[in-house]
């Protein structure tokens, strides 16, 4: 109980200052209708070689997943700015519970995910999108999962660098290969055999690859098992990262 | 209140490929007596605030223990965060939130229910002349008024024991001594013991009952500021000597008086036609020493004597004065690794 309460107290603080700075929930809306509307149209023509045959049912949870993973990859830097002005420490020198002091900021992250995702399925459906509405949002809630922990991961960086200088050719330097290697823009199926064996490596190709047959109905598959699998690993070690780093006396 | 025995915190610093272990507090004790106003006093990098972050369970000391506000700090650092506050530098409030919302918060976060928090919170804000602030953004406000919203931050939960760290660094003059009067008032309006860091030497004296001195993370005295003064650096006697010619023989009777050399200060100084030395209970010691000098015939022009500061102290316990010390000990123990960086 006490934990919750501690843990809305931060959510509702942190949402207050979102509401009142909305430009950067807007930019990270904007951006996956910008790649719906610009991108979906390229891969029209494409789909028949990809196996698939709607555009926009593959393209989505792909987007998806990129929205849950990059939007949620900057959550971190609004926590280095907080952190400089002594809020964290301030935080935790109250007796609340370190947990709660990254659920709270957590909780906010995967609500602005939530949002996006609603916005991005909605407009999908209008672009002409089909699924199964059950596959749909197991699907969101996946992306939901990794959403939460890429922010875990996100904010225990920006706690241990404490530097955007720092923080930011390391997001870029992780970003690169998650985005190449997971298939988001085009299946790794349709590249060579080697390249499909390196993304065989990359969780998050799992997750896409997961994403993608829950949209279509298909629950019995083992993309769908890997990905399921490894979201809640990537969560569950995430969280733990960024629990012990607002745990630890030096943050 | 507080009661330490043996603090030690030791960090890593990498200086290129080379590691070393700094040893930033090194077996610090202390005691703090309730409601009492402590000057924690050092040259920056000497151990101040990380001595603070152990007593407020921020930082799990490398070694020793201590007790604060009849709590462990390190086995029950939960009940040491219920009955104390901290003002650390860095402040607390959010630059961009307003700092009604932030205070309030800060009190949920103890435990406060919402309307105990802003009835709380809003007393606080009159009380620290902050009236009419409630919605204001702390960018907004002036340095002085930012300080005293942390401060009330630190308050909100009517802590026994309030820890201030450097709180008035950075303020003009005047917001400086507005800020003394409210920290004056911390103990007279709600009897709060008080521990306070600075490395302004007037605040320390200004404020507290009995003054800590640490340098290169180790305690190097622990007393009342007149006894500080009075124990160690003594007072300096100034001669201004009429006559060229005996200001040689004046230094010598000087001399005779003077306390220095056994504390190792510098001894008798000749300056022109001054004559200095520091003199023990120059109040006693001057009547006999002008008697010495007429009976000699040596003229005076002048003569002043001048009460210890604290910079005098200083000097006298580490052979450097205050100023130096935050001059060139950036790079010393305890210097920006860890003072800046935590």
């Amino acid at each position: 109980m006490r934990f919750l309460r501690e843990s809305f107290i931060v959510f509702r603080r942190q949402l207050r200052m979102n509401l009142r700075n909305p430009a950067w929930v807007i930019i990270g809306m904007l951006q996956p209708v910008l790649y719906l509307l610009l991108f979906g149209p390229l891969l029209k023509p494409l789909i028949t070689q990809f196996g698939a045959t709607n555009a926009y049912t593959f393209f989505v949870p792909g987007m998806l997943v990129q929205l849950g993973m990059f939007g949620a990859f900057f959550a971190g830097f609004s926590l280095i700015g907080e952190w400089r002005e002594g809020v964290i420490e301030a935080e935790r020198v109250t007796p609340a519970s370190r947990t709660a002091l990254l659920v709270g900021r957590l909780v906010r992250d995967v609500l602005q995910l939530f949002v996006q995702a609603l916005i991005l399925v909605g407009l999908g459906y209008l672009m002409g999108m089909r699924g199964s509405a059950g596959g749909i949002v197991f699907g969101v809630l996946l992306t939901l999962l990794v959403g939460g922990a890429c922010a875990a991961a996100s904010n225990a960086l920006a706690l241990t660098t404490k530097s955007e200088d720092v923080m930011a050719p390391v997001i870029n330097m992780v970003m690169m290969p998650v985005l190449l290697l997971s298939g988001i823009l085009l299946p790794m199926t349709i590249g060579p055999k080697w390249l499909l064996n390196v993304s065989d490596w990359m969780p998050f190709r799992w997750v896409v690859d997961a994403v993608r047959t829950a949209f279509s109905g298909d629950f019995a598959t083992s993309p769908m098992v890997w990905g399921s699998v490894w979201a809640a690993v990537l969560f569950v070690a995430a969280v733990a990262w960024g629990t012990s780093t607002f745990r630890k006396e030096n943050a | 209140m507080i009661h330490a025995r043996g603090l030690v915190q030791t960090f890593q610093a990498r200086e290129g490929r080379k590691k070393t272990e700094v040893r930033a507090v090194d077996g610090v004790d202390l005691d703090v007596a309730e409601g009492e106003v402590v000057g924690f006093l050092g040259p920056n990098g000497a151990g101040k605030t990380t001595t603070l972050r152990m007593l407020t369970t921020l930082l799990r000391p490398t070694a020793g223990e201590a007790t604060v506000a009849g709590y462990d700090v390190v086995r029950e650092p939960e009940q040491v965060r219920r009955s104390i506050g901290y003002v650390s530098q860095a402040g607390g409030a959010f630059s961009s939130a307003r700092a009604g919302d932030e205070v309030v918060d800060h009190g949920m976060l103890y435990g406060m229910k919402g309307a105990e928090a802003t009835a709380r919170g809003q007393e606080l804000f009159s009380q620290l002349d902050l009236e009419g602030l409630w919605t204001r953004m702390p960018k907004n406000m002036s340095g002085g008024q930012r300080r005293r919203l942390d401060i009330v931050m630190g308050l909100i939960h009517e802590p026994s024991l309030v820890f201030l760290d450097e709180p008035t660094t950075g303020l003009d003059p005047q917001a400086r001594a507005n800020l003394w009067e409210h920290i004056a008032d911390l103990r007279r309006r709600r009897g709060a013991t008080v521990f306070l860091t600075t490395h302004y030497l007037d605040e320390a004296d200004a404020l507290s009952d009995r003054i800590l001195i640490i340098d290169h993370g180790r305690i190097v005295a622990a007393d009342t500021s007149d006894n500080l003064k009075a124990q160690v650096a003594g007072d300096l006697v100034d001669l201004e000597v009429s006559d060229p010619d005996l200001v040689a023989p004046a230094a010598q009777r000087l001399d005779a008086i003077a306390e220095a050399p056994r504390h190792g200060l510098p001894g008798v100084e000749i300056d022109g036609n001054h004559v200095r030395g520091r003199v023990q209970r120059a109040g006693k010691a001057v009547p006999g020493l002008l008697r010495d000098l007429h009976e000699a015939d040596i003229a005076l022009e002048s003569i002043e004597v001048h009460r210890p500061t604290l910079d005098d102290v200083f000097l006298t316990l580490t052979g450097r004065s205050l100023r130096d010390a935050a001059e060139t000990d950036p790079a010393g123990p305890a210097g920006s690794t860890s003072e800046k960086g935590s």
